[in-house]
């Protein structure tokens, strides 16, 4: 039984296949329609104890398109955090102002732990480099909408497997739909052991390559990452790596019509600004896709779509 | 008649527990997490001997000593592999071999320095799996990074 309501999302894990569909249903219908008034009596916090654009961005406006008021902050610097409050006592606190918290904290874990404190349902809007669930639910929806279908995908994921959250959270949900991953990475930056784990207890298969090209002519999906400066613990290394995969849009020609690029954002150098034109180019598209799948969620989690 | 002797002479206990089985790599780091150097009682531990099953083992008598589940647990985590024996009057009344629970709340900490129960007030929790190549691993309830039987600390 589907049963999102007042239900927490910490981990994309959380949820089931039929829960994943249900709430990518959702989003469709407010893809067509994203402005009715559902939220009119609502209040939603947004906690956001360090800096986002899109996803802080995405979440206020999905509720604004909807009616619903918002109150929180967008930096622990204007909250009593800076005092010293503990994030148990800021939950407490702001669960008693609003009907659900949207949380982005730099702390791993803090999601569940807020969910386990709260009276109010949590939606993680990324813990520390753990989860990120809505990210994963966007791309879901992006892949669904630019193939047809969410099941039996050959998707290539390029670039920081190793440290790169989206990366993870998508391996796990697809594993559910019977994909084929094509794994695109320096030495360095596999994906973890952990995580292929996730692939063979689905009886799925990988593989491994270090040159992006070998991957293009077969891909239904190529999933760009940037690789991340800031999760390396060692600067030598990340300067060895940091431009390992450039994709241009002369390297598409050889492409399947229905390959989409996609990308969490925000980019730096790993896809060429020519590519941005190229009818193939999905990440700004997707991006927006965020808005309607945060729609669904904040709704579906409400009881007010069933 | 020679009398000397051809065998290691250890002493049975009149009543206790003993820990046996153990890998000979665990066996100081078994005393050393149940704070055995405070026992007051005779404790006798002995590593590298010979065993069927282990290659090399280790064993642990404690005298006048049983162990809480939360002890057991303790060990289950460092020697899982270690069998527990309970003594009275010089004869074994129970012997079992320790079974690592599923999930372990409050004993250990996570290896993750961002995890939020290393800077918060949370107190941990793990499930305990075993990957692909049999070994065990830990994986934190909030953080949910895995970390082998090495990074294992204990608060």
């Amino acid at each position: 039984m589907i049963q999102l309501k007042n239900r927490s999302l910490v981990s994309i894990t959380d949820y089931s296949k039929e829960e994943i569909i249900k709430v990518l249903d959702i989003a469709e219908e407010f893809e067509k329609n994203p402005r009715q008034k559902i939220l009119s009596d609502y209040v939603i916090a947004s906690l956001f104890f360090e800096p986002s654009t899109r996803t802080r961005l995405s979440f206020e406006s999905a509720v604004q398109y909807l009616g619903g008021r918002i109150i929180g902050f967008a930096s622990a610097d204007t909250s009593s955090v800076r005092k010293g409050e503990s994030l148990k006592d800021t939950i407490l606190t702001v669960s008693n102002y609003s009907d659900l918290i949207v949380m982005r904290n730099p702390l791993d874990g803090s999601a569940r732990f807020a969910s386990e404190v709260s009276p109010v349902p949590i939606i993680n809007a990324g813990d520390g480099a753990n989860q990120h669930p809505t990210q994963c639910l966007l791309d879901l929806y992006s892949i669904r909408k630019t193939q047809g279908t969410l099941e039996n995908i050959q998707i290539a994921l390029v670039g920081d497997l190793k440290y790169g959250r989206t990366v993870h959270s998508l391996v796990q949900a697809l594993s559910k739909f019977n994909a084929t991953f094509h794994l695109v990475s320096p030495e360095i930056l596999k994906l973890p052991s952990a995580v292929k784990k996730w692939i063979k207890d689905a009886g799925l298969e990988y593989y491994q390559y270090t040159e992006l090209a070998d991957v293009i002519p077969f891909a239904d999906i190529l999933y760009m990452t940037r690789i991340q400066g800031e999760r390396f613990p060692d600067p030598i290394e990340y300067e060895q790596v940091k431009n390992s995969y450039v994709l241009e849009n002369k390297m598409l020609d050889k492409s399947k019509d229905n390959l989409r690029v996609l990308h969490p954002l925000p980019r730096v150098n790993e896809i060429h600004e020519n590519v941005d034109s190229n009818p193939k180019a999905y990440y700004f598209q997707q991006a927006q896709n965020g808005v309607y799948v945060r729609q669904a969620l904040i709704a579906a989690i409400l009881g007010l779509k069933e | 008649m020679s009398d000397k002797r051809t065998e290691l002479k250890v002493s049975a206990i009149r009543r206790g527990t003993v820990i046996d089985h153990i890998r000979s790599e665990s066996t100081f780091r078994v005393f050393q997490i149940l704070n055995l150097e405070d026992v007051k009682d005779q404790v006798y531990l002995g590593t590298n001997l010979e065993s069927k099953k282990l290659g090399k083992k280790g064993i642990i008598k404690i005298s006048g000593k049983s162990f809480v589940s939360s002890e057991i647990n303790k060990i289950a985590l460092v020697a899982p592999e270690a069998t527990l024996i309970e003594i009275e009057e010089y004869e074994i009344v129970k012997k079992e071999k320790i079974v690592p629970p599923d999930t372990i709340t409050k004993i250990v900490k996570c290896v993750n320095p961002k995890c939020v129960t290393n800077n918060q007030n949370v107190e941990t929790k793990f499930n305990i799996v075993t990957d692909y190549h049999g070994q065990m691993k830990l994986v934190c309830h909030y953080c949910e990074k895995s970390m082998t039987q090495k990074d294992i600390f204990f608060i």
